[in-house]
């Protein structure tokens, strides 16, 4: 969006310390954003205890343990793509980095999945099956879609940053000496992680 | 503030901001900028835009209110009209208004640094606020007509009417990203780029709240922009979270609402309160007293300010636990605010105070936000809150401390960096004049809410009962004298942004701070070399030694 001529200092020097300080800030207002909804989860989690247990029921446990290992395999290659550029190792790196991506989308079809097939058992928002049942449930099924949804659109949103991180390493804008973008992507990578191992025992293992 | 006079360097032929060309050239070299200083000044534009049309709401709420029944608009448009004044001014115009442009303008000048940490951040959150104002305008004018809900958006009204409540919530949320991206820039910038020397306590007093409101808004902004989602998801899906059709409940929407709009009062007031910090100690020639009280108290009001937010519930039906100690905070948040107006009393006390505009704003800040405060503690008081709540008490008190205070100091800011920003002075006299047509009128609007919200008039009514007739009448002429003070002051700076009486010297005022120590208007890298920091800000010597001498005497 600038021009280079009108760019000031602060463009010019480089303080990496600076970006890292800007980028937790950032995973803090994240971590609010979800801390919102977890909020919203407990309170009525209080309310409905009996209700929730029964929907968790519901839920693939199996598949849903599948996902949080896949996740956590891809927080694995995400550390080990900084620590190959830190290294020196440029297709290291690379290669790191496209497993995580492909991870990633891994992960999203297991979900696509998952959601298709509790829309073939009648369980979306405003459905008559989910309306027949208690308020419980149809709040532990809302709180579900949403927070598994926008937990997936940070998922995409992750996906998209690390492949424009995996175009600058090939272009060797992120180089040994000069790594704080990759490890900013891998800091919200790793938050992406974080709230799927929070929302995994919450939803799945409450049964 | 004393620097090392070698250090700050102007040869005189470097061309100021607003002649700096970079690689664009004419309006694509303003929208397109990462200087601090030329955003700030879009925010200013853009701003003034938003505010003239929320107060054009406002007069006319006025109008329709000024004789009982109908006498401009139907009961539907009023609704409309006051959640779009509402809407507007919170979150176009007191949220982002002091940070976002004098924030961006000063900020990395009083600090010593070339621009704030992350420029194109900056310059993204200008369009994220651009954005988010025109979805809020255009909502206006799609069918179905503006949203009717009030500016708290309270559930489960926001999920059934069929107004354009979608357009408002996506404003806000996307308002609130800008506010959040606007927060994280400062809070970094103050951290990374001081210059070498200023320790935090040497920084400006108006840095120390400034860097306070950017924690606010990082970490309260999310929860109310979660929440508006929440909202919107649960109107186009039918998504089951607060609606209690679907077993949801409203009142956890009014707690996560106000988790983030108490604190939002605190990132409307405190940027205000740093400004008259800055203001009174050059105005009345005086080192500022308690500095650290001072800095301190921002951090005191940012940290209990996000504690008390259940104060705007407490007729919902909350635990007699929960009230007293909701009311208890409330009124200890008193404490840091008073404060601050008592620091800024003392420091008043025998200075050589100069009536200059900034100055005469500032007088009124603390005359009206000390009426504003004041009420505040009332309402925190259970037995008075339940008589008050929801009536033009509560209406009068957030006026006087939204628009007493931080309206007041916005113009106070205005005045006061107006010819360091655009190296041109206004007209001194006129823009007296305008100051004393919007404390008179300002007084005359408000202060009878105060006493019609006492006898029972409720908030957000459009019609009412004839006793309030005389007081109503009363307020809009108030109205009347409060704009055309307004227009007055805009046409002043409006013309002397071109036309005033060219100002070359640095330091206009007499100011100790950075921002007065180079060119006006300032050249593109504010600094040809950064400063170094030796002293405290505010240094008055001379005139502190010769009032020494009068006490010996």
């Amino acid at each position: 969006m600038s021009s280079t001529e009108h760019t000031v200092d602060a463009h010019v020097h480089r303080d990496d310390v600076g970006s890292r300080m800007g980028m937790w800030l950032f995973l803090f207002t994240e971590l609010l954003l979800f801390g919102g909804m977890f909020l919203i989860y407990s309170v009525y989690r209080f309310e409905y205890p009996e209700a929730f247990h029964l929907a968790a029921k519901e839920l693939n446990t199996i598949m849903g343990a599948f996902n949080t290992a896949v996740l956590l395999t891809s927080s694995m290659t995400m550390a080990l793509s900084i620590v190959a550029i830190q290294r020196n190792q440029k297709t290291l790196s690379i290669i790191m980095q496209l497993i995580t991506i492909f991870l990633a989308i891994f992960f999203l079809v297991n979900k696509y999945f998952e959601w298709t097939a509790k829309f073939h058992h009648g369980i979306y928002p405003g459905s008559e099956e989910l309306l027949s049942k208690g308020s419980g449930e149809i709040l532990f099924f809302g709180l579900y879609y949403v927070m598994t949804g926008l937990h997936g659109l940070h998922v995409i949103v992750g996906m998209f940053l690390i492949a424009v991180m995996t175009r600058m390493t090939r272009r060797e804008i992120i180089t040994k000496d000069n790594y704080v973008r990759l490890e900013n992507a891998g800091l919200y990578w790793h938050l992406v992680d974080i709230i799927w191992i929070f929302l995994f025992p919450l939803f799945y293992l409450i049964a | 503030m004393a620097v090392e006079s070698a250090t700050i360097k102007s040869n005189g032929h470097e061309p100021s901001y607003l002649e700096y060309k970079g690689k664009h050239t004419g309006l694509l070299g303003w929208i397109l900028s990462t200087d601090h200083k030329r955003i700030g000044i879009l925010y200013l534009v853009s701003l003034s835009i938003f505010f003239l049309v929320g107060v054009t709401f406002g007069v006319l709420m006025r109008l329709e209110l000024i004789a009982p029944g109908e006498t401009i608009m139907d009961a539907q448009t009023y609704n409309s009209i006051f959640t779009l004044h509402g809407v507007i001014m919170i979150f176009l115009f007191v949220v982002p208004g002091l940070p976002a442009v004098f924030g961006n303008f000063v900020l990395p000048i009083l600090i010593g640094a070339k621009d704030v940490a992350f420029p194109r951040i900056n310059l993204m959150s200008w369009y994220m606020y651009v954005i988010g104002g025109l979805l809020a305008v255009v909502s206006i004018l799609l069918p179905g007509g503006p949203a009717d809900t009030g500016w708290t958006f309270y559930i489960p009204y926001s999920v059934r009417t069929n107004t354009n409540v979608m357009l408002a919530l996506f404003a806000a949320f996307t308002l609130g990203f800008s506010s959040i991206l606007t927060g994280l820039n400062f809070v970094t910038t103050v951290h990374r780029l001081r210059a070498p020397g200023m320790t935090w306590f040497k920084m400006p007093l108006s840095v120390w709240s400034l860097y306070s409101t950017a924690w606010v808004q990082v970490l309260a902004t999310p929860i109310i922009g979660i929440t508006l989602l929440l909202v919107a998801i649960e109107r186009w899906l039918g998504v089951g979270i607060f609606d209690p059709a679907l077993g949801g409940d409203p009142i956890l929407y009014q707690h996560l609402f106000w988790i983030y709009s108490h604190p939002a009062v605190y990132i409307m007031i405190l940027p205000a309160m740093g400004v008259v910090s800055e203001i009174i100690p050059v105005f009345s020639r005086r080192t500022i007293f308690g500095y650290k009280f001072i800095a301190f108290s921002s951090v005191a009001i940012a940290l209990f300010g996000s504690l008390v937010w259940a104060h705007h519930m407490f007729t919902v039906g909350m635990s007699n636990t929960g009230q007293f100690i909701f009311s208890l905070l409330t009124m200890l948040v008193a404490i840091p605010s008073a404060i601050k107006v008592f620091n800024w009393v003392a420091t008043l006390y025998k200075g050589s105070i100069e009536l200059a505009t900034p100055m005469l704003f500032v007088l009124a800040f603390i005359f009206l936000f000390t009426i504003g405060g004041l009420t505040g503690v009332m309402q925190g008081i259970l037995t008075v809150d339940i008589q008050v709540h929801d009536t033009y008490f509560i209406v009068a008190h957030f006026h006087y401390v939204m628009f007493g205070g931080t309206g007041f100091g916005f113009f106070a800011a205005l005045h006061y960096w107006f010819p360091k920003m655009f190296g041109r002075m206004y007209n001194r006299k006129l823009a007296k004049v305008a100051f004393w047509f919007l404390f008179v009128g300002f007084n005359v609007l408000y202060f009878p809410m105060f006493i019609m919200g006492w006898l029972g008039m409720p908030r957000r009514y459009y019609d009412y009962l004839p006793e309030f007739e005389p007081y109503q009448f009363l307020s809009t002429i108030g109205s009347w004298i409060l704009v055309t003070g307004l227009l007055m002051m805009i046409y002043n700076l409006y013309h002397s942004v071109k036309k005033g009486e060219v100002v070359t010297e640095k330091n206009i005022w007499g100011g100790e701070t950075l921002e007065w120590q180079i060119d006006t208007p300032p050249i593109h890298e504010n600094f040809l070399d950064i400063p170094k920091i030796e002293t405290d800000p505010y240094q008055y010597k001379g005139n502190e030694e010769v009032l020494e001498k009068e006490e010996v005497s």
